[in-house]
Order: structure tokens, then C-alpha cells, then sequence
């Protein structure tokens, strides 16, 4: 069995003489031993390695570490190891902050709301595209859906802005044009969760419909025929064959989305904000980044930014636990 | 008369799938319209008069023609230093990030190497778990990296996902007979991936070198957070600058308030056009590769 998982060709015809009965501790000698021929035959590939893990290790990992600047006081001076240790004060702190609820609340509701509605709609999509025949409209469908997924995120902000200016947008241009009284969408609060979601279905809708279009492309042709034969019409068709078929890539997604509840892309909420809508903008990656960077009360957005992190594992494995008890699709 | 029956109900259930695909079709292009129309009316605008623009005359094709926000918009002399270092950040980055990614990726691809799951789960691990904001600003603080051009370039260089899309592709399209033959001319794991592997792997470079050129010229949040020299901001912290936060900083003293504040407003949709030009002109290009790339990567991802 070891063996076979790290030798090469030539190991195995090598270990073809192998008798059957071999001792724990000689096996696993042996096993040291192949590792050791197997690294040097093929050095060359693990030293290619190298600086890929160097980058994961120094960005990666030592962060991690850095982390425990959460449970301490950090001192410039004293740097992050020598800076004294607080235990759970900056946990303590962000718990009775009055904005607790408040960031977890406007966290959740923004990325309930983005899988809500922007779950289904790839889904919808890449449904539809796979009705209609190859051809160049199909192509040319295909084409626009995907480019806005291309445009920056200060591009978008940007767009989102000029379309709903309060004067002279085009939004209220139309509104004005049918006696409407103008809105100023941005300075509403209660529009915010709105057009953050809608803004990121417009964007990024057609990227996602990629996926599911490949997991159709994967569906047994057998399948098709035999309803065909049975006379399934088309919407009947993709109701029992293409849904069923495509239901482990749609379980993987969900578990995906599910998983990253709390790691709410900061970048656009952030652009979005003022000082009118931060009632419901204000989540915690943003609030991270004003109380760490912008105050520089490093241990404190440490504190809260582990904590986020913390929650989002724990919400990815049992969504993935609960996944894979349900309906035996799980990313692992 | 059975044959009769049947024939009646595969005319009649044809005609409800007819209306059924034809209501598909309509929404599709409905899709269409609605994914177009900002992006036309965007471009429109900034090829229109100022005062076109600001009095919401432009609805979906350009009024009175004009080239004015262009000309401003390459006057300013901010505006093309963050182009030329979106230019050379997208470059240099792009070749460090796929460089280091293949370096990584095909070795995780071959069978016999020794470590491969240890080294995947390694890996994987930082795309489910992470250190945060602050620690790491403390590590690239630490390397004396801030303010520099490298750190834009570094600390975000590999992406776990595009590490496991090559490796998929590597996978399943080097034929392992390749490399039986060539260890049996004695051929070395180097030359192997230079004269083998990459001409094999065109596809899946393309696919690596479009998303990290996409994302390394459309990023700002690095150079938010890790510059303050103005002369090393990238074209999107200026583009968030002069629209978003509005600072249109302009000294033109001689021309009259109104048609300032025209020109101003204009400026915005030709700075949009000119950041994202480059990349959705070269997209149709490349979008064959780029489904190809991601349906190799979903089907073994």
C-alpha cells in the first residue's frame, strides 16, 4: 500500500520480489528508505517547491501566528511576542461593544440576503442556456453573461454611483421623467442590502452559471433518451434529469456559500458606505479595518477578526457535516 | 389508431415545448439587454458632450459627439502615472504569480511525488482558515515592505484555487506514458516540464495568466492598505479617488464654474472606459480557454 503511493515505476518492479509477510518495523524502514530514493530521483521537483512554500508559510502561516496578538496588549516597542498577555479582554471588550449585535446582525443579513437571492439565479441561468441550441446566440449569451464578472469592484462602485446619483442619475432621471419625486438610493439605509445584492447577481451571475453548465454537460446522454422515449416534455425533462444530475455540484456551492457567511467580501461594502447607510454597511470585516488600520488598536481588530474567521470554520465544517449526512456530497 | 394517438401527442407536447423555448429565448435576451444597456450607456456617455451628459439627454447612443473627457482625462497627470503603474504591476505581477503557481502545481500533480497530500492539505488549509487583516499587515510590516511596489506584487502572489485548476488540468492532460519515455531517454523532471509539459499546458496558462492579470489590474485593496506614495498608486485607488470619494482636484481657473463641474461628471465614464477597456477587449479572446480552464477545474476541483 505505501508503497504504491510514493514509488514510481521503478520502485514498484523493485518491490515485485517483495515477500507477503513483512515486520511493522521493517516496512516502515522501508518506507523511509523509498521516500528517501523518491526525493532524490526526483529533487529537482522538490526543490521547485520550495519557494511556493515560502510564500505560503511567511503570508500564510506566520499570520496565524501573529494571531495571538489577540490575547495580548500590543506594544510597539516590545513588538508582538514581548507585548503582555491580556487572555480574553479584547474578546470581552467586542462582546459588550453596543455594535455587536449590530455587526453580526447587518453581517448575516447581508450575506443571508446575497445567498438568498443570488443562489438560485446562476442555477436558473445555466438551465436556460442549456435549452437552446448551439449556436451563435447561445455563444453570444454566453459571452455578455460572464464579462461584467471582469469589471473591478471600484469600477462597479463606481457605476452603482453614477447610475443612482441623487441628481442626476440615471435612475432618477427615469423616475423624474414619470413624476416620481427623486431618491437618494445611497443616503437610504434600507436600500443598501439591496442594491449590494443585486449590483453583485448583475455581476457575477453569468460566471457562476459556468459551473453548473459544465456539471450539465456532464449528465448521462442515456438519461435524456429515455425520457425522451417516455415522452417527458422539455420542462418535465429538466425537472427529473437535469436538476437530479446536477445536484452534488449545487450541494458543493451552497456548502461554499454557507461556509463563508462571515467572510463577506469587504471591498465593495467598504466603497459603498457613507456616513447615511452605515446603520446597516457597517459588517465586521469593515469595522476590522477602521478600529485596526485606521485606530490602530491592532489587538482589538485582531481579536475581532479572529473571531470572525473562528465562526466562519466552525460554519463551514457543519454545514459540510450536515451536507454529507443529507445527501453524500461534501468538499471532503 | 394508437399510432395516431401517439403522433397527436408528440405534435401537441412540441407545440408547449415551442412556447416553452420561445419564453426561454425572450428572458435570455431580456438577460442580455439588461447586462448590455449599463455598459453602452456608460460608453455612450463618454463619448458625449458635457453638457449632454449632465443634462441626462444621453439615453443609449452618444449625443453631440465629443472627445472632451478623454482629452482632460490625459492631461492629468495622476491619471497616467496609475496607468502606467497598473501596467507594470499587472506584468510583473502576472509573471511572478504564474511562474510560482505552475512551480507548485505540477509537482502536486504527479503521482509519485513524495509529500503530495501532506503538501495539498497544506495548502488547502489557508483557503478555509486565516490569520486575518492585521497579522498579516504585521508580517509584510515586518519584511519592510510597505509603500514599495512589492507589496503588491508578493503577499497575495498564489492563489489556492488557481494551485488546484492547473493541477487538475496537469493531471488528466499529461499522458502518463510521456513521462515514462522520457525518464527512460533519461530525461530530468526539469527539461520534462520545459519541452513537455509547458507546450502541453498552453491552455490552462492562458487561463492562469487571464485571471491574474484581471485581478492584479483590478485590485485595490492591497495598495489601499500597504501604499501612501501617490506616485505608487495603482489606476484603481485613483479611479476610487476622483469618483467615489470625489475629489475631481481639478485646476482649470479659466474656464466657467458650470462647465467645470460638467467636465467633472464626464470624467467619470471616460475614466471608467479607459480602466476597463483593456481587459474586456482582450476577454472575448480568451474566453474559450478561460471555460475550458474552468471546466477542468470543476470536474476534478
Amino acid at each position: 500500500m505505501l508503497t504504491k503511493r510514493i514509488g514510481g515505476i521503478v520502485l514498484e518492479k523493485q518491490l515485485a520480489f517483495k515477500p507477503d509477510y513483512v515486520p511493522d518495523a521493517k516496512r516502515k524502514a522501508s518506507y523511509w528508505r523509498t521516500a528517501r530514493r523518491n526525493i532524490k530521483k526526483h529533487w529537482q521537483l522538490h526543490l521547485l517547491v520550495i519557494p511556493p512554500i515560502l510564500f505560503f508559510l511567511i503570508f500564510k502561516y506566520y499570520p496565524m501566528l501573529n494571531a495571538v496578538l489577540a490575547f495580548k496588549d500590543y506594544n510597539v516597542i516590545k513588538g508582538i511576542w514581548g507585548s503582555p498577555w491580556v487572555g480574553f479582554k479584547h474578546f470581552q471588550l467586542f462582546f459588550e461593544n453596543p455594535q455587536f449585535w449590530t455587526l453580526v446582525k447587518n453581517t448575516i443579513f447581508l450575506s443571508g440576503y446575497l445567498i438568498l437571492a443570488g443562489f438560485p439565479i446562476p442555477i436558473i441561468l445555466a438551465l436556460m442556456i442549456n435549452e437552446i441550441r448551439a449556436g451563435r446566440f447561445k455563444k453570444f449569451v454566453q459571452l455578455v453573461s460572464f464579462a461584467p464578472y471582469f469589471i473591478s469592484t471600484v469600477v462597479m462602485v463606481s457605476i452603482i454611483m453614477l447610475f443612482l446619483a441623487p441628481r442626476l442619475g440615471f435612475a432618477n432621471v427615469v423616475l423624474n421623467y414619470f413624476g416620481f419625486e427623486s431618491i437618494n438610493f445611497l443616503g437610504e439605509p434600507g436600500m443598501f442590502r439591496s442594491i449590494y445584492v443585486w449590483s453583485d447577481i448583475w455581476q457575477t451571475a453569468g460566471y457562476n452559471a459556468v459551473i453548473y453548465l459544465a456539471a450539465l454537460a456532464g449528465v448521462d446522454p442515456t438519461l435524456y433518451e429515455a425520457a425522451k422515449v417516455d415522452g417527458a416534455s422539455r420542462f418535465q425533462k429538466i425537472r427529473h434529469v437535469d436538476l437530479p444530475g446536477i445536484v452534488p455540484t449545487i450541494v458543493i456551492i451552497l456548502i461554499l456559500n454557507v461556509g463563508n457567511v462571515m467572510a463577506l467580501g469587504f471591498e465593495k461594502v467598504y466603497l459603498l458606505q457613507n456616513p447615511l447607510n452605515l446603520v446597516n454597511s457597517e459588517i465586521i470585516a469593515t469595522y476590522v479595518y477602521r478600529i485596526g488600520l485606521l485606530n490602530a488598536n491592532y489587538s482589538f481588530a485582531t481579536a475581532v477578526g479572529l473571531f470572525n474567521s473562528i465562526i466562519n470554520l466552525v460554519l463551514l465544517l457543519t454545514v459540510n457535516g450536515l451536507a454529507k449526512r443529507l445527501t453524500k456530497s461534501s468538499i471532503w | 389508431m394508437a399510432a395516431i394517438a401517439t403522433s397527436k401527442r408528440r405534435i401537441k407536447e412540441s407545440a408547449g415545448d415551442r412556447i416553452f423555448l420561445g419564453f426561454i429565448y425572450v428572458i435570455l435576451t431580456l438577460l442580455v439587454i439588461i447586462v448590455l444597456y449599463p455598459l453602452i450607456y456608460i460608453i455612450s456617455s463618454s463619448i458625449s458632450s458635457p453638457a449632454a451628459v449632465t443634462s441626462g439627454r444621453v439615453w443609449l447612443w452618444p449625443v453631440d459627439l465629443s472627445f472632451r473627457g478623454f482629452e482632460e482625462l490625459f492631461r492629468r497627470g495622476e491619471v497616467i502615472t496609475g496607468y502606467l503603474n497598473s501596467i507594470f504591476y499587472t506584468t510583473a505581477g502576472t509573471l511572478i504569480s504564474v511562474t510560482l503557481t505552475i512551480m507548485i502545481a505540477y509537482p502536486l500533480s504527479r503521482r509519485s511525488f513524495f509529500g503530495r497530500n501532506a503538501l495539498m492539505m497544506f495548502i488547502t488549509f489557508t483557503m478555509i482558515f486565516s490569520g486575518g487583516l492585521i497579522p498579516t499587515y504585521m508580517v509584510v510590516k515586518g519584511l519592510n515592505l510597505i509603500d514599495t511596489r512589492w507589496a503588491l506584487l508578493i503577499p497575495n502572489a498564489i492563489w489556492v484555487w488557481q494551485v488546484i485548476i492547473a493541477r487538475s488540468f496537469f493531471q488528466t492532460s499529461i499522458p502518463e506514458e510521456l513521462l515514462e519515455a522520457s525518464e527512460i531517454d533519461g530525461c530530468s523532471d526539469l527539461r520534462f516540464i520545459w519541452s513537455v509539459v509547458l507546450p502541453l499546458s498552453k491552455p490552462i496558462i492562458a487561463v492562469l495568466v487571464l485571471m491574474y492579470a484581471v485581478g492584479q489590474w483590478n485590485a485595490y485593496f492591497d495598495a489601499l492598505i500597504y501604499l501612501k506614495s501617490a506616485d505608487l498608486f495603482p489606476l484603481q485607488l485613483i479611479l476610487r479617488s476622483i469618483i467615489i470619494q470625489n475629489n475631481s482636484g481639478s485646476n482649470m481657473d479659466a474656464i466657467a464654474m458650470v462647465e467645470k463641474q460638467q467636465l467633472a461628471e464626464l470624467l467619470k465614464y471616460s475614466l471608467i472606459v479607459v480602466a476597463t477597456l483593456p481587459v474586456l477587449i482582450i476577454y472575448p479572446f480568451v474566453q474559450r480557454y478561460f471555460v475550458q480552464g474552468m471546466l477542468v477545474g470543476s470536474v476534478k476541483g
